[in-house]
């Protein structure tokens, strides 16, 4: 969804949906899997009548590579190593400025790339299960994920840079 | 597919920072082929680059797993709550 606002009512629609449809509810897949089955269903449904939304299968410019070719020597090695993200000393996890930016990354991606992040990375879904959420091939899945990770991680190096 | 230039190259070939930065996911998806992990951590054990790239793609995925949940809008709270009620009201 590209407002907030159409967002809400995605949501506030896909509530609609579980508490409606709750009674038929077979147990076949996870209660969470269930739910944002409908969600996804919403969102289609409303992108379909949201103009501004690109459609949602379309797998754009896929073939970009993970790092920037800049970073490569003609044989296919770092020119230098490539700058480490800064992680907290305690946690081990990104930094908070960085995590603040990876936020702010995962928003720009293309839908397909953000739909996939946050399913698999951000909420912890099964590559399975996103494929199924999503309709994708496991190929297309990985794909997807493989940009969108790498996408967000090229977003963190201007930090670290200047940081370091 | 012309950032992955080693299809067309022989199995055996050792792989280069290029072509590892295009597997990071598949390794950690555990979906390499054997003959291609074998070049993927052959790499890996000799490359400090390559190492410090996969272990921060590491941490960043790790970091995504613990992001706090945004909370609510409060617009949509409120309509969520008024949905709810309404709900309740016509059962």
């Amino acid at each position: 969804m590209r407002t907030d606002s159409a967002a809400d009512e995605v949501v506030q629609e896909t509530w609609l949906g579980v508490v409606k449809g709750l009674d038929s509810f077979e147990g076949r897949s996870s209660l969470r899997t269930w739910i944002f089955r409908i969600l996804v269903n919403t969102a289609r449904t409303r992108g379909v009548r949201d103009a501004r939304n690109v459609p949602f299968s379309a797998l754009e410019k896929e073939d970009q590579p993970a790092v920037e070719p800049a970073a490569f020597d003609a044989d296919g090695r770092w020119t230098s190593a490539p700058p480490r993200l800064e992680t907290d000393p305690e946690s081990g996890v990104l930094s908070a400025e960085l995590r603040e930016q990876v936020l702010r990354a995962v928003e720009e991606l293309s839908d397909d790339q953000r739909a996939v992040i946050t399913l698999r990375d951000l909420i912890g879904f099964s590559a399975r299960e996103a494929c199924e959420l999503l309709d994708l091939s496991e190929v297309n899945q990985r794909v997807l994920l493989h940009r969108a990770r790498a996408r967000v991680r090229a977003s963190l190096v201007p930090f670290v840079e200047v940081t370091n | 597919m012309r950032f992955w230039p080693f299809r067309r190259r022989r199995v055996h070939d050792p792989l280069v920072c290029r072509e590892f930065v295009e597997l990071v996911t598949d390794y950690l998806e555990g979906v390499l082929p054997h003959h291609e992990r074998v070049r993927f951590e052959a790499h890996l054990a000799e490359c400090d680059g390559c190492s410090g790239y996969l272990e921060d793609m590491r941490r960043l995925v790790g970091s995504l797993h613990e992001m706090p949940e945004p909370p609510p809008d409060p617009a949509t709270r409120d309509a969520l709550t008024r949905l709810f009620r309404d709900l309740r009201g016509s059962a």
